[in-house]
């Protein structure tokens, strides 16, 4: 935390001299460029292989390869602080979460139909594990 | 007291006088600030994925045919489009952090320029999937868009394309008039190594319209 | 615990300079943002109480008395936008979190002036949308449940962008605040020195921040539905009505934290201060804010146990909403200890504080019934859920939104309120609020279910009750806050610059403060609570 004084008028009279953000070489932007242009052709060709439900993870996985470039070298996120880090990946945290809530209701939802019989499978299951049936 | 709602003097290449921030912790506080926001679009957009995800679980196969219907040239077309906005929007920081307001604006032009090729991109596509009634109100080959009788994968397909590339294409609007507004301070000399926020926060905003491209092309247009 | 303070010119402060009605629309001073908002929320408390007390009198007695069912439906929907969007949100945040936060941490204001006032206008443009909503008054509570929501014809666009709107300001508010804890402390001002109301705050703007957006689209995704039936929440197309209520609640279970932590803060720093003694556990006590936060970001399907989620997901939500008790009874435990041994004074607002203690403790006793998944199938949808809410909403956030007013008046306005009569008030509020909410316990284990405007006979002795409390509660509310504008108006019992011999810095420049804050930025050597040490004045 700096310590300097201000009285009521700051940030009047000395200029500030020092670097204010990274400065990042031509060469580097633009051989992210080239490299996302590379992983686009990528994405493509992945497309074209089936891996059966993995489809979407793979696409996903391979997105995530592109949208981190982007985001450590094109935003400097690479030489930004820990609070900014915590408040760019917190957001991907609660979105998992919410995938995990609607994934852990919607696929084991039973029909309501047999609901009864699904209860007492688990209700069987419990007191095996419980010793108790 | 120097707080007033509308700052309109400014000297050419040095920072506004904020009354109750130095320099540096103006610059960082207005980052931050952006981060804080882009964490909000995120999680905007993120919400859409979500129930993206639920129906793509919920109807694999109906989803990949609808997504057939996509001509993914164009969509790999515009994700090169984006790929090298974004580019130039990262050269324009540079540009300002090297005391060239000249080359600010000429970066920020091309990537205005790109956000336009996007956006006209998209509309040919719009439109012409509401030549060929895929496009809410219309009707064709499949039948009316809004009758019951119409594939209700294709109709949930469609309508999570038309919001989750809509609510895109109007974040590329705003992402624009933000690029707009430096590129216009930049013509008038406002940028130096000093001073170049609004360049700097403006280009992470356009950062983001390109991220959340990267993962809406795969997703729509390849995997279904 | 500061560097030394020369007295600002006391005639000068920011109520009074500068002067005009142009000066105060067009303010960037985090003070004068405040009392904005002060004002315009209490309009809506105003509004969203009448509709409550017009409920109330039709469940005086069974049968159709005053309004007929659509009606009827419309009332909760209205009360309960008026209360949560327009009133309890933005709440203590905005007013108090606006007030105090640069203040606390030795700042001149936030981090982002014209943005907080840009916040503000986004609030009003939100209000005016739901005010244009009221031409059909939207019947579908404000949980805007599909599909009803898809299909009823009222004005259900306008209501849901309304809360869309006020959903922008309150992340714009979050997101000023975050930056400001982060970027303006004073020199000395180490997190570990930071009063709770800080900490407590600084959560909120997290859960403001991240959570919001995501109630955000999902209300865009209804209007879409609306609009073009897209079908994901219309189950006749293949879609989830479900799917809905998940992306909703994912908000609206950490909106109710938006809504207690500063209320925890607020409460954090009267205890201390009336009881001449240290924070208890200051440590945890910051902590569990924080984790009050991010537990509350994963029960949200606690609210829908009966909806027809699976079994799988029941339990597991079942399971973690327990979890989330054990921070805030940390809390509890640790606000009682510092009362214990202390040196009690009765003010007003310790009596809003120490009401708020046990007002929260039934709150929270009464969400593990709740949380129970067996116990819940039975209590779902019945009055025992609407008074375990209004306990925590009520009689935790509002009334430690009065505890804050009474507590920060002297500051805020430079004068004293009537002690007595807000002593009386609070008696009012208190016996009123329980009153109306403790035969609701009652209806709900009786079976009582909510949002009907009929009931059977055997209920009437419980809403009769129930009826009159609320309007005992109506009326020490009324009383409490006339008293305060009163005396704000009125008085000549002007404010020391620390009538209750805070540590704490905001009592550290004159009442009212100068419109910057400080004259001289302080130096922060000490924490907040050295209560219990000789002060300056000969007190303790």
């Amino acid at each position: 935390m700096s310590a300097h004084h201000h009285d009521s008028h700051s940030g009047h009279g000395e200029g500030f001299h020092g670097e204010l953000g990274h400065v990042v070489p031509y060469k580097t932007y633009l051989a992210i460029l080239i490299w996302l242009l590379i992983l686009t052709v990528v994405t493509v060709a992945a497309a074209q292989v089936d891996f059966g439900a993995m489809n979407a993870v793979v696409a996903m996985i391979i997105a995530s390869i592109k949208a981190l470039l982007v985001a450590t070298i094109f935003m400097h996120l690479k030489f930004e602080n820990p609070v900014t880090w915590l408040y760019a990946l917190f957001p991907i945290v609660l979105l998992a979460i919410l995938l995990a809530g609607l994934f852990i209701d919607n696929p084991f939802r039973t029909d309501p139909q047999h609901a009864t019989e699904a209860a007492q499978h688990a209700a069987n299951r419990l007191a095996v594990i419980l010793r108790i049936g | 007291m120097s707080h007033g709602l509308f700052r309109t003097e400014w000297v050419a290449g040095e920072p506004p006088d904020i009354h109750h921030m130095d320099v540096p912790t103006a610059y960082d506080a207005a980052k931050l600030g952006m981060w804080l926001f882009l964490a909000t679009e995120i999680l905007l957009f993120g919400g859409l994925f979500a129930a993206y995800a639920l129906f793509h679980w919920a109807y694999p196969t109906e989803f990949h045919h609808a997504s057939k219907e996509l001509n993914w040239k164009i969509g790999a077309f515009n994700t090169c489009v984006l790929l090298i906005s974004s580019f130039y929007a990262a050269l324009s920081v540079d540009a300002a952090q090297h005391n060239n307001n000249k080359k600010v604006v000429r970066y920020l032009l091309i990537t205005l320029g790109c956000g336009l090729i996007f956006l006209v991109v998209k509309y040919f596509e719009w439109t012409g999937k509401a030549s060929h009634g895929l496009f809410p109100g219309t009707s064709g080959e499949h039948g009316a868009f809004n009758s019951p009788e119409f594939n209700h994968s294709y109709r949930m397909f469609f309508g999570l394309y038309y919001c989750m590339t809509g609510l895109h294409a109007l974040h590329v609007i705003i992402g624009m008039a933000i690029l707009a507004w430096a590129a216009n301070l930049a013509r008038k000399g406002r940028f130096s190594k000093r001073y170049y926020t609004p360049v700097e926060v403006g280009a992470l905003y356009w950062h983001l319209v390109d991220l959340i491209w990267i993962y809406l092309f795969p997703l729509l247009y390849l995997v279904g | 615990m500061t560097s030394h303070q020369h007295a600002a010119n006391p005639a000068q402060n920011y109520l009074n300079h500068p002067k005009g009605v142009w000066s105060w629309l067009t303010t960037t001073d985090h003070k004068r943002i405040a009392l904005l908002y002060l004002f315009t929320i209490l309009l809506s408390f105003f509004a969203g109480g009448v509709a409550a007390l017009v409920m109330r009198t039709e469940l005086m007695f069974p049968g159709h008395d005053l309004v007929s069912a659509d009606t009827y439906n419309r009332l909760f929907t209205l009360h309960g936008v008026l209360m949560i969007f327009l009133f309890i949100v933005p709440g203590i945040p905005a007013t108090m979190g606006n007030f105090l936060l640069p203040l606390m941490i030795g700042a001149k204001d936030v981090a982002f002036p014209r943005l907080n006032l840009l916040s503000y206008y986004i609030y009003v443009i939100g209000a005016l949308f739901g005010v244009a909503a009221l031409a059909n008054p939207v019947d579908t509570g404000w949980t805007f449940y599909t599909p009803y929501s898809m299909d009823t014809g009222t004005s259900v666009v306008l209501m849901t962008a309304a809360a869309f709107i006020l959903g922008f300001s309150s992340i714009l508010t979050g997101l000023n605040f975050i930056v400001t804890v982060h970027k303006l402390r004073a020199p000395g001002m180490t997190w570990s020195r930071l009063p709770v109301f800080v900490w407590g705050t600084y959560a909120t703007a997290v859960i403001q921040t991240l959570a919001t957006p995501v109630v955000g689209i999902t209300l865009l995704l209804l209007i879409m539905e609306r609009l073009m039936g897209v079908g994901i929440f219309d189950p006749k197309l293949g879609g989830d009505p479900v799917l809905f209520q998940h992306m909703f609640w994912f908000y609206s279970h950490p909106v109710v934290y938006i809504m207690v932590l500063p209320a925890f803060g607020v409460v954090g720093e009267i205890i201390p201060v009336f009881s001449r003694k240290p924070l208890f556990g200051y440590r945890i006590v910051c902590l569990s804010s924080l984790a009050i936060a991010i537990i509350g970001f994963v029960v949200w399907a606690h609210h829908m146990f009966v909806a027809g989620i699976s079994d799988t997901a029941a339990i597991y939500f079942s399971i973690i909403t327990f979890a989330v008790a054990i921070p805030t009874a940390i809390k509890v435990f640790n606000w009682v200890s510092t009362m214990y041994k202390g040196s009690i004074r009765f003010d007003t607002p310790m009596l809003y504080a120490m009401g708020f203690v046990f007002l929260f403790l039934v709150a929270g006793t009464t969400g593990i019934y709740l949380a129970a998944l067996a116990a819940d199938v039975f209590y779902h949808d019945t009055y025992f859920v609407v008074a375990h809410f209004h306990y925590t909403i009520q009689g935790g956030a509002v009334i430690g939104l009065m505890a804050a007013l009474h507590f920060w008046f002297p500051k805020m306005t430079g004068k004293m309120y009537n002690e007595t009569v807000g002593k009386i008030a609070w008696i009012l509020v208190f016996i009123g609020f329980n009153l109306t909410f403790i035969p609701q316990f009652g209806l709900g284990m009786e079976g009582m279910p909510r949002r009907y405007y009929d009931y059977l006979p055997e209920f009437q002795s419980m809403h009769s009750l129930s009826t009159i409390g609320a309007y005992v509660n109506a009326f020490g509310y009324s009383f409490a806050l006339f008293n305060l504008l009163w005396a704000w108006i009125f008085s000549k019992n002007y404010a020391p610059a620390n009538p209750y011999e805070s540590l704490s810095l905001e009592w550290q420049t004159p009442s009212p403060p100068p419109t910057e804050n400080f004259v001289e930025t302080p130096i922060v050597t000490d924490w907040t609570y050295g209560y219990g040490t000789p002060l300056k004045s000969g007190a303790h």
